[in-house]
């Protein structure tokens, strides 16, 4: 599995093979709150980069989840769905969101990675 | 202009609280915990609010005072007793509501307490209505925490003792931290609890006793879902100038005896709206599913005519689903009317249901 690389939007992915799997970050789950609801893309349904792919909603409000890279969803987390507390629980682990099968892997190139994105966090919420 | 802050700030900041702006105030949203706990921990322990960003109204006078109060408020204030508290509402001629507050006659006059955006408004209102010879004191040098939950009673009357004598909605002043102290056993959770009104140097420390005691620091977060599931208002959002009480379904608030004569400001049209009905009017509203229908989310009936909006929606930790409140035409808020809610470009299933969505635990009576 490749490197996690992480976007400006606060999700974070991996790449195996040319399936990317995405989540939310931790931090964003810390500057969200408690998460009760989850929406996530149908399968099937072709992303492009940087749009919308699902939604958070905190007690105190929603948020939408981007894509940061395009692709087709070939699978979804129906576990954070049915029980979204899942996220808050294990953001970067077993409650991510969806997997893409990639277009153009070269997308993944302009994530950041751990470092910057630590980096990236810290000053973002300051 | 400035952010104020209340004489708890520092210690939220020692709590870790996040903080949001409201009201103009720098208030804690929650704190490390998170609102979902505390929620919890209110509902089945204790929790402490600073509420001290709401208005403290000391209006002082005699008979004549309450005179001059019934010509305002829809409440029988000549049969109010010394210490007993009402939940009332300062309305416009169209009984739009500036500002919906609890009044407690006590014996120097009247103490009222005002929401934190409007209160200033409210003393400007009042101000013009009343003849000067009332002094009038909205009261910056007090604090006012909440303290609410089950565990409360034990706690309060451990720091102040003789709390756990009071009836729910009365008050009374209580010797303490080298002051009176003016406590009430109210509260907007819809559970057991107390606002007690403390001098400014004596809050922190009294806060810190409670939470010695085992209470815990809540923010607005916890608040407003705890309120949400008790059904309760919200003011900017339930109310506003453009709701009635009659529309706000909170006809109980007013009292019988003032509805054959009137005589109060906004009289006329919450008598014809008593008798005619209003056009829209407040109910709960859940969700089916997980959905989660925020304020301004639209209604609709099944023939896709609009029929309404949410003023308030979360998720009710207690209840562990989605609940709602908003305004609906009359025909549609009979409990269990199937309606639509609109949620980002798509109609979900709803339900028109009882309020409030949790039960009450109020101790109505103890003597």
């Amino acid at each position: 599995m490749s490197e996690v690389k992480f976007s400006k939007e606060h999700e974070w992915i991996t790449l195996e093979g040319d399936v990317a799997t995405i989540g939310i970050t931790k931090h964003a789950t810390e500057m969200l709150g408690d998460i009760v609801f989850a929406e996530l893309p149908e399968k099937g349904l072709n992303v492009e980069k940087d749009g919308t792919a699902g939604v958070v909603e905190s007690t105190k409000a929603a948020s939408d989840v981007y894509t940061p890279v395009s692709g087709e969803v070939v699978d979804t987390n129906q576990a954070i769905v049915d029980d979204p507390s899942k996220i808050n629980e294990d953001p970067e682990g077993s409650a991510w969101f969806f997997k893409l099968k990639m277009k153009d892997q070269s997308e993944m190139d302009s994530l950041m990675n751990k470092e910057e994105y630590d980096k990236f966090a810290k000053e973002s919420a300051s | 202009m400035e952010i104020k802050k209340t004489s708890l700030n520092k210690l939220h900041q020692i709590n870790n609280a996040k903080f949001v702006e409201f009201a103009g105030y720098e208030m804690p949203i929650q704190y490390s915990k998170g609102i979902i706990e505390e929620h919890k921990f209110t509902r089945s322990n204790s929790g402490i609010f600073d509420v001290s960003h709401m208005g403290q109204l000391f209006i002082y006078g005699e008979k004549s005072l309450t005179e001059e109060l019934e010509k305002i408020f829809p409440l029988d204030l000549k049969n109010l007793k010394q210490n007993c508290s009402k939940y009332s509402f300062l309305m416009n001629e169209d009984a739009g509501i500036y500002d919906d507050l609890i009044i407690t006659k006590i014996k120097e006059g009247y103490l009222i307490i005002l929401n934190a955006a409007c209160k200033d408004q409210d003393f400007e209102i009042l101000s013009n209505l009343l003849d000067s010879k009332f002094k009038m004191n909205l009261d910056n040098n007090r604090s006012l925490i909440a303290i609410q939950g089950p565990k409360s009673v034990e706690i309060l009357n451990s720091i102040i003792n003789g709390v756990d004598q009071l009836n729910f909605m009365t008050g009374n002043w209580f010797d303490s931290y080298n002051q009176k102290l003016f406590v009430t056993r109210s509260g907007y959770t819809g559970e057991d609890g107390f606002e007690i009104s403390i001098s400014n140097d004596k809050a922190e420390k009294f806060v810190e006793n409670l939470i010695e005691k085992g209470a815990q620091l809540i923010g607005l977060g916890a608040r407003d879902t705890l309120r949400m599931e008790a059904g309760l208002c919200l003011y900017g959002h339930e109310l506003d100038i453009n709701k009635t009480p009659v529309e706000a379904n909170l006809r109980w608030a007013i009292s019988k005896s003032r509805l054959s004569n009137g005589g109060f400001i906004g009289s006329k049209k919450i008598m014809n709206q008593m008798q005619d009905g209003a056009s829209q009017i407040r109910v709960g509203i859940k969700p089916e599913g997980r959905l989660i229908a925020r304020e301004k989310t639209k209604i609709f009936d099944d023939t896709d005519k609009q029929i309404g909006e949410i003023t308030s929606g979360t998720f009710g930790p207690s209840v562990n689903g989605p609940i709602a409140m908003g305004y609906v035409d009359k025909e549609f808020s009979k409990v269990d009317t199937k309606i639509l809610l609109e949620v980002r470009g798509k109609k979900h299933p709803a339900n028109v249901c009882k309020l409030p969505f949790y039960k009450k635990n109020y101790v109505k009576g103890v003597n």
